[in-house]
């Protein structure tokens, strides 16, 4: 499903490279980025299915009005990935439906 | 403007349930209703069918709940074969949760008490915390226990308003919308609705909630009813959790989690709003701590309608025949008995229950409240 | 006991930094609370990392943003970024979380400097993967430096939409094709309220030139667009749309929606403010003084959350509040306040003179003020236009009845992008206008928070 080719980056020598995981896969982000933009970059536009119709979502506003843009971040559900920045080895997800309970509550 | 046979005033939960009783019974009714914004307890409410602990300082309303919430499978099917819409009734039974050993001393001994006022009739159980931890595996460490009745349930009241509207109307029932009833006046027959020339009625049914306690004496009715504040968080969805209603916090259908307080002797609508959220959501970690992650993505205040008892006041006007006051803190539970059993009554026939003049206004001729 | 702070501003964008700014220069201590990581606002975002190329990608206006910085520098500013607020009592106090942790400060007096959002443009398939602002991809441009690169087809309409066509092309991106759907007749009736557009003609300089650049760059620009449809199954793969009675499908990856920006005003409603129906910005405003002050004594609001202005107006907005809070906090006399909010009210004036004729030509094409049946209009609770007019034939009146019946604002963006639209529906389905119809009420808290954030709010 990832489509590399969505966007192009501008060089920026000062940011360092952040390698986080996106379900399995590592992807290259760079500091500074959201866990939003770090999955368009690497060309994936799906962040969840809606608990309510099972319907693909992904990031819309990318300002955290919409709330399409729900992922898991190192265990916590529901998160805005497109205000959370990147931090190296961070395990993302995508949203499947509704969370469940009983995960580690949102420290960072 | 108009005729009608029924003016109901007042189109939540206890107008909407009145109104379809009529209809349902062949009678000719129109709903007014005020606008898009108004107190509407019926879009505030916890949406429990709850019967335990009803009726402690009056057996007649725990008979009268019990049978309401006996009549609700046959009320929520027909709904649903009318309107093709679930309301998502379920009645596996409830749990009154108890924070501490004196709570639930207390709530043990108020339910003994009315058990034997109903000759031993009155289904409940004392559960301490081991017992209640096989029932519900996420309650919190700190918990003492809880009282289990196997009468209790919930609904979803928004759709059960919306039902109760469509049902209504595809019986040919009118509402006049945006409409805020602030006159009555009784003619020779019958009465007129609004400032004139406003509508003509043959006969008017009182449901406004809180704004009986002003329409009623113009109908010759007394309604001593006061606001009382109540609130209730709402989560995110999340997985089935919590198979059963507590009175404290229930899962919806669709998998939300809603936080309230239905005890109204805990007496938490005091403080200010950021308060009673901060208290809710305490009280909601402790009991099922697994929540502590869960977000609130709203959060209600709605106002209850109570009768300076907290029952029901149904009445029917000596001096003003044919005006009916209906008004109850649990439209809920009561939908049921309403449509099913309270509307042939005021439809003219008799009385559903023997007791059912105990829900008369005169019990309040004394009370400084009134 | 909650802390007391002599001024909070809320938002870090133009606005609430120049509210800060005259705040602190006149000596009063200020909090201002962002929840984006970085100061600058929806405009200057990123300033703060972006390299020499960016800015030249971003162009003069973009870098106009770094003087504003320079109260960031003032000791008696105390900037949070990360902050989250989430209540605003009319007591006025600040509930709000860093990091995970709740916070409660009363302000002496407040500023609430929120912003803009997008203003949603529903259609059928909008809600697709791959379907996004154009001000979403600004902020990947600003943020992050990454570029539109081919497949992508920007619709809609307004200022910012060919703003943003333009930050490609100088980024070196390309477009597929630009749909504009600025209803044809708009032009026709914005014309007569061109010549207040000449007290401020960098606006129609900057927009020839875009235009030029856009003609240049041999993107394919569409006029008078209707009938928009996103296809595809679990991410957008084409934009069908009709010109006259010819239907087209242009191939896409990504699509880029805009038509005009709307204020974001939650805290102003969920603290009950009255709201005034704008119908040639087709917005809510609250109900504000000349100094932004609202009729919460003690609460002020700047920028475009009190109404669309734009950056250079929010800025000046953003100025008066800051003069008029340091006034009411003793810090300057009213001789003082005033000398200095006079050529600022001037400035504001010129930018107000553009607003007639922006509004009237970029006013949004009818059908996603008022969606084709089975458009989803709530996004969270998926629910459809269609919908929304059943229940309006049920009797419904406004959006808090129709919230009842069917869900639509019930989901975690609270409203946000569907409720402009179900009170359009509803309004054109009863044939009234929108100050009749309302809107959502908003409660809080305005953003979701934990139960632990909410149960800790009492404690700080
Ligand atoms: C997506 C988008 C792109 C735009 N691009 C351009 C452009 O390229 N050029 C142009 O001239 N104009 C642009 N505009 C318009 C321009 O941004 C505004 O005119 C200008 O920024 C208004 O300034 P402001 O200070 O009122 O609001 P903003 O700049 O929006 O600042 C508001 C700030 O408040 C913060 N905030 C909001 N709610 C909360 C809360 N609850 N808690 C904490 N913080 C909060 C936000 O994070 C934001 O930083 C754009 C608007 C949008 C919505
Ligand atoms: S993209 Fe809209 S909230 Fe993140």
């Amino acid at each position: 499903m990832p489509n590399a080719s969505l966007f192009r980056r501008l060089p920026d020598p000062k940011r360092r490279t952040v390698a986080i995981t996106f379900e399995d896969r590592t992807v290259q982000a760079r500091e500074g980025d959201s866990v939003a933009a770090a999955m368009l970059a690497a060309g994936m536009v799906t962040a969840r299915r809606t608990p309510v119709g099972g319907a693909h979502r992904g990031p819309y506003c990318m300002m955290g009005v919409c709330f399409d843009c729900l992922v898991e971040i190192d265990g916590t559900p529901n998160r805005q990935a497109c205000m959370v920045e990147v931090r190296e080895g961070m395990r993302v997800r995508p949203m499947t439906g509704a969370p469940g309970l009983g995960k580690a509550p949102a420290h960072d | 403007m108009g005729e009608t046979e029924f003016a109901v005033i007042g189109g939540g939960l206890v107008g909407m349930a009145v109104a379809f009783g009529l209809q349902r019974a062949g009678r000719r009714v129109t709903v007014f209703d005020e606008g898009d914004v108004a107190f509407r307890a019926s879009r505030g409410n916890f949406g429990l069918v709850w019967v335990q602990g009803k009726g402690v300082k009056m057996p007649d309303y725990a008979r009268w709940s019990r049978l309401s919430a006996a009549l609700w499978p046959e009320f929520a099917a027909e709904l649903q074969e009318e309107t093709g819409l679930d309301v998502e009734l379920r009645q596996p039974g409830g749990f009154d949760i108890c924070l501490t050993d004196e709570e639930l001393a207390t709530a043990q001994a108020r339910l003994e008490d009315l058990r034997a006022r109903l000759d031993g009739d009155y289904p409940f159980e004392v559960l301490g915390h081991d017992s209640l931890k096989k029932r519900l595996p996420a309650i919190g460490p700190k918990i003492a226990g809880a009282i289990h009745g196997p009468e209790d349930g919930h609904a979803n009241p928004l759709y059960l308003l919306r039902a109760l509207t469509s049902a209504f109307t595809r019986r040919g029932g009118r509402i006049v919308n945006g409409a805020t009833v602030r006159e009555i006046a009784a003619l020779s027959s019958g009465f007129r609705i609004g400032a004139a020339p406003g509508w003509r009625a043959e006969k008017v049914v009182l449901c406004a909630g809180l704004g009986n306690a002003r329409l009623a004496p113009m109908a010759g009715l007394a309604a001593p009813v006061k606001p009382n504040r109540g609130q209730v968080l709402i989560c995110e969805r999340t997985e089935t959790f919590l198979s059963y209603p507590t009175a404290q916090i229930r899962q919806t259908g669709e998998g939300s989690v809603q936080i309230g307080d239905s005890k109204e002797y805990v007496g938490l609508d005091d403080g200010t709003t950021p308060q009673v959220m901060a208290a809710m959501a305490k009280r909601a970690i402790r009991i099922f701590p697994l929540l502590e992650s869960l977000r609130v993505v709203r959060a209600w205040g709605a106002l209850r309608v109570m009768s300076p008892d907290g029952h029901p006041i149904y009445a029917q006007s000596r001096t003003h025949p044919g005006a009916t006051l209906v008004t109850c803190h649990s439209g809920v539970t009561l939908a049921a008995g309403h449509a099913l059993r309270l509307a042939p009554w005021i439809a003219g026939g008799p009385p559903p229950v023997p007791y059912l003049e105990t829900f008369g206004a005169e019990r309040f001729a004394f009370s400084p409240a009134a | 006991m909650t802390e007391n702070v002599p001024l909070i501003v809320i938002g870090a964008g133009p606005a609430g930094l120049c509210a800060a700014a005259e705040a602190t220069s006149a000596g009063v201590q200020t909090l201002l609370l962002d929840e984006q990581s970085a100061p600058g606002g929806q405009i200057y975002r990123a300033m703060g990392h972006t390299g020499q190329q960016g800015r030249a990608i971003l162009g003069a206006d973009y870098t106009r943003g770094e003087s504003l910085m320079q109260v960031l520098e003032s000791g008696l500013l105390d900037y949070r970024p990360g902050a989250g607020v989430w209540q605003v009592t009319p007591e006025r106090e600040v509930y709000f979380t860093i990091a995970g942790k709740a916070r409660t400060l009363r302000a002496e007096r407040l500023v609430l400097a929120t912003g803009a959002m997008e203003r949603p443009m529903p259609f059928p398939g909008w809600t697709l993967p791959g379907v996004m602002g154009a001000g979403a991809a600004q902020v990947l441009l600003k943020s992050s430096g990454l570029v539109p690169d081919g497949g992508v087809v920007l619709a809609g309409s307004g200022p910012l939409l060919f703003l943003v066509a333009g930050q490609i092309l100088n980024a070196g991106g390309r477009i597929a094709a630009l749909v504009e759907t600025t209803p044809r007749g708009n032009l026709a009736r914005a014309l007569p309220y061109l010549p207040a557009m000449a007290r401020k003609p960098s606006y129609l300089t900057k927009g020839l030139a875009l235009l030029a650049q856009i003609r240049r760059a041999k993107v394919p620009h569409y006029r008078g667009a209707h009938g928009l449809t996103a296809c595809g199954r679990d991410r957008v793969e084409a934009l069908g749309f009709t010109l006259g009675v010819r239907a087209h499908e242009l191939p896409c990856q990504v699509l880029l929606l805009h038509q005009g920006v709307t204020p974001n005003l939650q805290i102003t409603r969920a603290l009950g403010l009255a709201h005034d129906w704008q119908p040639l910005a087709r917005s809510w405003r609250p109900r504000l003084d000349a100094w932004g002050c609202s009729e919460i004594e003690g609460i002020a609001v700047a920028g475009d959350g009190g109404g669309i202005l734009g950056a250079q107006a929010s800025a000046h907005q953003g100025r008066l509040a800051g003069l008029q809070a340091a006034f009411q906090l003793g810090k300057l006399s009213q001789a003082e306040r005033d000398a200095k909010a006079g050529p600022i009210r001037r400035a504001l004036a010129v930018e107000r003179a553009a607003r007639p004729f922006l509004d009237r030509l970029f006013r949004p094409a009818e059908e996603f003020l008022n969606p084709p049946d089975e458009t989803l209009v709530c996004r969270c609770e998926e629910v459809t236009a269609g919908q929304i007019r059943g229940y309006v034939a049920l009797g419904c009146l406004g959006p808090n009845q129709t919230k009842a019946f069917g869900r639509p604002g019930m989901g975690p963006c609270q409203g946000r992008l569907c409720g402009s639209t179900v009170s359009e529906i509803i309004a054109r389905a009863r044939g009234v206008d929108m100050q009749e119809v309302g809107a959502y009420r908003i409660r809080p808290p305005i953003k979701p928070v934990t139960l632990a954030e909410m149960a800790a709010m009492d404690e700080t």
